[in-house]
């Protein structure tokens, strides 16, 4: 009774994914129905290209550092959902609205609060005189200032899944050991660092995990909040990919670029069967 | 006595602190989009307001002109279309292979299904340039169709999972009794099974509509003509006309689109959460 789905998954995921691996050898191009193979040649021209250095560069950035962002405020955010409040349910609601709202909606009401004229973080940093009007600098409009502000929204987004994920694994730790630290004469951090958060490594992983994949696969932050500018400098794998194999045509150079993203996706695949595996285990 | 007491106010103080700021952080552009809503046009681009509070009376101009002046309304269609017709292809392929898993004997089950987890990694931006000559080759170019086809790669995998851990609860010893009483696998699966696991189907249903909703770069990369957008991909692209940004309607937009999801996600978030723990959380 599994055929139908198993089969329905060969044909759209796997062939896809072998037809991707197919075009990045050749020089297909969208109106163009004849094929050649090529070869080595898309790769070799775009290991040569800057801006999929830099692509490559941002995909790693975004992902890493929104990551550190996140599993740190998780953490600090799941202790302080853990125990009961009046008021929680209504918090975890608005706690969520980051990860549960289609992102390119969340997307676009950033790029609202960071507006080149009208932001309303410009407009405190004059209100409190660390700018002159109309001195303060374009968040999305500047390379650097851009990166940051990606980065920003991708924490923001992942922050809530990480955290209902370790609330979770919090609840499931019985109460009775860190219980018994505390008899023992741990302090709450003590408790926290040297008891709770080794117990609850697997589950630690498996946030982070998720965390890369949906960072480092995500095309959507970056396509509405700079469309991968200015100048190309916010532009990463899956943006660099739509912007060459979609906008420009060029099917075998984007498939070539999204292969890029096949390692990475490979190691995480292989940790997070570990992380399947042991808990069969247990 | 004394220090005691000051440390438990010091704690409570702290707590409720770190989980204002968090609030606060990940709600704001949520509470953004809802003052922008009904702010006049006067108000919103006059750079000297102070952008907290409202300078001129609240308008309803904004969700007027969303719903009289733009396809708005007819984007909400498309999504729920969408959203109905892949639940049912979801439905009809998840359901008989999450339960023949989760009745295989032996590891092979577990491991087809682990397998099966696994696909839902693949990321779209991975898939999206391949699926885009298939999309054309089946003459699917701009029709919701072609989404159809495609979203089930991903909501398939996940609802397996989800559904597999739902079915293996089940003891088989009910459906053994009931075939015992003249029952067929397939009768007892239709008459005793389902109707046990109506909450997991809801479920699937729900976790497949939301992850519809969410989905941003095959819609952007199939779909081309205004009117058959979905609200993803409409209102970030088509409620820009050319470089003018309405943003009273795109904030209204984003809001009414997200509320209603993120309301129906939080219904059944601890399911969701149990699949994507990946039974690191016993």
């Amino acid at each position: 009774m599994f055929s139908p789905a198993v089969l329905y998954i060969l044909l759209l995921v796997g062939g896809p994914f072998f037809l991707a691996i197919f075009y990045a050898f050749s020089d297909a191009r969208i109106g163009n129905a004849e094929m050649h193979f090529v070869g080595l040649e898309n790769f070799r021209s775009i290991l040569q290209s800057p801006s999929f250095r830099v692509a490559i560069r941002n995909s790693f950035i975004f992902t890493i550092c929104s990551q550190i962002v996140v599993i740190v405020g998780a953490n600090i955010l799941a202790i302080s959902l853990e125990k009961t409040f009046r008021g929680r349910g209504i918090i975890r609601f608005l706690i969520l609205l980051p990860w549960v709202a289609p992102i390119a909606l969340g997307a676009i009401g950033w790029k609202w609060i960071l507006d080149s004229i009208y932001s309303v973080i410009t407009w405190v940093l004059v209100a409190i005189h660390i700018y002159k009007p109309f001195s303060a600098p374009m968040w999305l409009g500047e390379p650097r200032l851009a990166i940051a502000s990606v980065l920003l929204v991708h924490s923001w987004r992942l922050m809530p899944f990480s955290t209902v994920i370790l609330l979770a694994g919090r609840t499931a730790i019985p109460k009775d050991i860190p219980e018994a630290a505390a008899v023992d004469g741990a302090g709450f951090w003590r408790t926290q660092l040297q008891i709770v958060i080794p117990m609850m490594r697997p589950i630690i992983s498996v946030a982070v995990l998720f965390g890369l994949i949906f960072t480092f696969t995500d095309m959507t932050v970056v396509y509405i909040l700079t469309a991968g500018g200015p100048f190309d400098s916010t532009q990463t794998l899956p943006s660099l990919a739509f912007a060459l194999g979609i906008q420009g045509s060029d099917l075998a150079a984007g498939a070539a670029i999204s292969l890029f993203l096949v390692p990475l996706l490979v190691i995480i695949a292989y940790f997070m069967l570990r992380v399947a595996h042991r808990a069969e285990v247990n | 006595m004394a220090p005691g007491i000051s440390r438990r106010i010091w704690g409570k103080l702290v707590h409720v602190l770190v989980l204002a700021t968090f609030t606060i952080l990940l709600a704001f552009p949520f509470y953004w989009m809802l003052i922008t809503s009904f702010k006049q046009n006067l108000d919103l681009y006059t750079m000297e307001n102070n952008p907290f509070i409202f300078n001129a009376r609240p308008t309803l101009d904004h969700l007027k002109f969303l719903f009289t002046e733009t396809r708005f309304v007819r984007w909400l269609g498309n999504t729920a279309f969408v959203g109905v017709i892949v639940v049912a292809i979801t439905l009809l392929l998840a359901v008989p292979a999450a339960y023949s898993l989760a009745r295989l004997s032996g590891r092979w089950g577990e491991r087809l299904g682990i397998g099966i987890f696994l696909t839902y990694l693949v990321p779209p931006t991975l898939l999206f340039i391949p699926l885009s000559r298939v999309v054309a080759y089946l003459g699917l170019q701009d029709s919701l169709w072609a989404l159809i086809l495609v979203y089930p790669t991903f909501t398939v995998p996940f609802s397996i999972w989800l559904l597999m851990g739902f079915f293996k609860s089940i003891p088989k010893e009910l459906e053994d009794a009931a075939m015992v009483d003249g029952l067929t696998r397939f009768g007892a699966f239709i008459k005793l099974v389902i109707p046990i696991s109506v909450s997991g189907i809801l479920t699937v249903v729900i976790f497949t509509f939301t992850l519809v909703t969410q989905e941003f770069v095959y819609a952007l990369t199939f779909i081309s003509s205004e009117s058959n957008q979905m609200i993803g991909t409409g209102i970030p692209i088509f409620l820009v006309r050319g470089d003018v940004y309405y943003w009273g309607a795109l904030m209204a937009a984003c809001l009414i689109a997200s509320l209603p999801i993120a309301f129906m996600y939080n219904l059944f978030l601890d399911r969701f959460i149990a699949g994507f723990t990946v039974g690191a959380v016993k």
